[in-house]
């Protein structure tokens, strides 16, 4: 008989991951709900220390595999490893973060253990016959797939914001359980050499809960400064849309939309962006959307909760001035 | 070098999604083009015959009419192609759909498998790397820079706020995204020879699957299309206003700051 809730926790530099804390939160309230234990595993190493942050967003049962061949993500021994204890374990589910970390493993991982996968998901729920039931976008969010699985275990992804992080509750106690790590040189065809992440003070795009984004209607690179500083203000990332990267104002990898990344923040800030259709499969589901364009019959004002029709160069300035006011 | 490229024909970017009166996404009328993240693969491919000799093979799964997104590649500069067709396909999953390109690669050479990191129409990204697990070989996504050497690759792949260099010994699987490369245009003399290329069309049985053999793990119940977003408020005003109002609204309505 299968058994728990498993979340592959994910860290960096001896961080959790937001995502990681979504998944134990929403964790914890399908185990309560279907009387499974929760359980997270935590790859690594020098990661003991996390385990009593990870207990208090409620794991029952911390499985904690520190290693120094772990200490940096490669898809081989993260996928021996895990392959190893989640056929000892024998779970019911195991989730994971939709990062690139998340992408990369789950489905190599799924295939090893012979299972299916629900990619990027953005709804789960607990379902009467198939225990979980899995929501995901398609079509880059222009419509929904609706999948359930009884193969176990039951492998999913989940897009990162999709669940709320809970309160920590500092009283919960979790069992602490140390497996040792077991790669031999098969998992090791492909190394890691080198990680560069550049230095930034804002959160990654597909984290983030506040995006500002800029799109041809910023004019030229030099202008980004200005969404910079807005979106400083309120601890938010810098997005722009496909014209602002094609320009070469921007890098790629801030790119939002169906050829760059698909994000699901609290607030997005449009300025100076059109709202092509690919844009808005990227952002559609934003909980909040501004909308700051000069143009009324822009495309973005269909979809935004709040549009401001004028010159983005005059109103962001007094935004950022106003939303310091507010948080400040 | 032997090169595959496994591409997938895709709804055009600009398609707007419908349901069918059975419920699935209606495909009628809908422009098709090959996956943009595959035609990153497909050129890689190209440039990696161009400068270590070879060939490359595009494989494909679906309908018939996705022979149009192979010749383009063909017409691109890929040599030769096999298409994978079968009524039974369709209700697959990317478990089955690893194993069935699998099998269809046993029969020839591959020094390393190029795909696109995702499918812009089913946005899972699983079966390059299924594949790569089936036929036990490594594998590196979402890769934006590729050089060979010998049988070693060193690759960069896009990680979440940066890049990871890695180095992988062939044969692998490498899924390519949107930085590594500039795909060509086909030209007029490759259209022409395209017409000529061998594409091999094979069905379920010719691999010797049965339909039990391919029985989803992961099973679609049904689809939906998400309720449209409506457009809310304007706010107008002078600029000193709209900004104080705005923060307002934030606060008070949304709750955000």
């Amino acid at each position: 008989m299968a058994k728990g809730i498993w979340i592959i926790v994910e860290q960096r530099n001896s961080q959790i991951r937001k995502v990681s804390l979504e998944l134990l939160s929403q964790g914890r309230k399908i185990a309560d709900e279907t009387g499974e234990p929760l359980v997270a595993v935590i790859l690594g190493h020098g990661i003991e220390g996390l385990a009593t942050e990870v207990g208090t967003y409620g794991a029952d049962k911390i499985i904690i595999i520190d290693d120094d061949k772990l200490s940096e993500y490669t898809t081989g021994s993260y996928t021996s490893v895990l392959n190893k204890v989640i056929r000892e374990g024998e779970p019911q589910a195991v989730l994971l973060g939709n990062t690139a970390l998340g992408k990369d493993l789950a489905p190599r991982l799924a295939h090893r253990l012979g299972v299916g996968l629900a990619s990027d998901c953005t709804g789960m729920e607990t379902d009467a016959t198939s225990f979980l039931s899995f929501t995901r976008p398609i079509y880059s969010g222009k419509a929904f797939a609706h999948l359930t699985s009884n193969v176990r275990p039951i492998l999913a992804t989940i897009r990162p914001n999709a669940f709320p992080v809970a309160e920590p509750d500092a009283s919960r106690k979790a069992e602490i359980v140390k497996e040792t790590a077991t790669i031999d040189a098969n998992d090791l065809r492909a190394i890691l050499k080198e990680v560069a992440i550049a230095a930034s003070e804002r959160p990654e795009l597909t984290e983030a809960s506040i995006i500002v984004s800029g799109g041809r209607g910023m004019k030229g690179q030099e202008n980004f400064v200005l969404l910079e500083q807005l979106a400083d203000v309120i601890g938010g990332a810098v997005g722009s849309s496909r014209a602002a990267v094609d320009a070469g104002w921007r890098e790629l990898k801030f790119q939002v939309g169906q050829t760059g990344k698909t994000v699901a923040p609290t607030l997005y800030i449009a300025c100076g962006i059109s709202g092509a259709i690919q844009h808005l499969a990227g952002m559609g589901s934003a909980k909040f959307i501004v909308a700051i364009n000069k143009d009324p019959e822009a495309n973005i004002f269909t979809v935004a909760d709040y549009g401001i029709v004028g010159d983005l160069f005059e109103i962001v300035p007094l935004l950022t001035e106003e939303f310091k006011k507010l948080v400040g | 070098m032997n090169i595959v490229v496994y591409m997938k024909q895709t709804f055009n970017t600009e398609a707007k999604i419908v349901l069918d009166s059975n419920g699935k996404i209606e495909a009628k009328g809908v422009n098709l083009i090959i996956n943009p993240y595959d035609e990153y693969a497909i050129e890689e491919g190209i440039r990696l015959k161009e400068k270590f000799g070879g060939e490359v093979t595009v494989v494909s799964l679906g309908e018939s009419n996705v022979q149009a997104a192979m010749r383009t590649a063909m017409a691109m500069g890929a040599d030769k192609g096999i298409l994978i067709s079968d009524p039974a396909l369709e209700n697959t999953d990317e478990w089955a759909r690893a194993e069935i390109l699998a099998k269809a690669l046993s029969t020839i050479p591959y020094d390393i498998i190029l795909a696109g990191r995702i499918a812009i129409d089913d946005c899972a990204g699983q079966i390059a790397i299924r594949l790569a697990e089936v036929l036990n070989v490594p594998s590196v996504g979402s890769v934006v820079k590729l050089e060979v050497a010998g049988t070693q690759a060193t690759v960069t792949r896009e990680i979440d706020g940066g890049t990871a260099l890695v180095e992988v010994s062939l044969p692998a699987v490498i899924t390519t995204t949107k930085g590594l490369n500039d795909p060509r245009y086909p030209s007029v003399a490759g259209i022409m020879k395209s017409k000529k290329k061998k594409l091999d069309i094979v069905t379920l049985a010719d691999l010797g699957f049965s339909a039990a053999d391919i029985a989803p793990k992961m099973n679609v119940q049904k689809h939906s299309i998400p309720n449209a977003r409506k457009a809310g408020q304007k706010i107008t005003g002078e600029a000193a206003y709209v900004a104080q109002e705005l923060g307002r609204l934030l606060r008070e309505e949304a709750k955000i700051l």
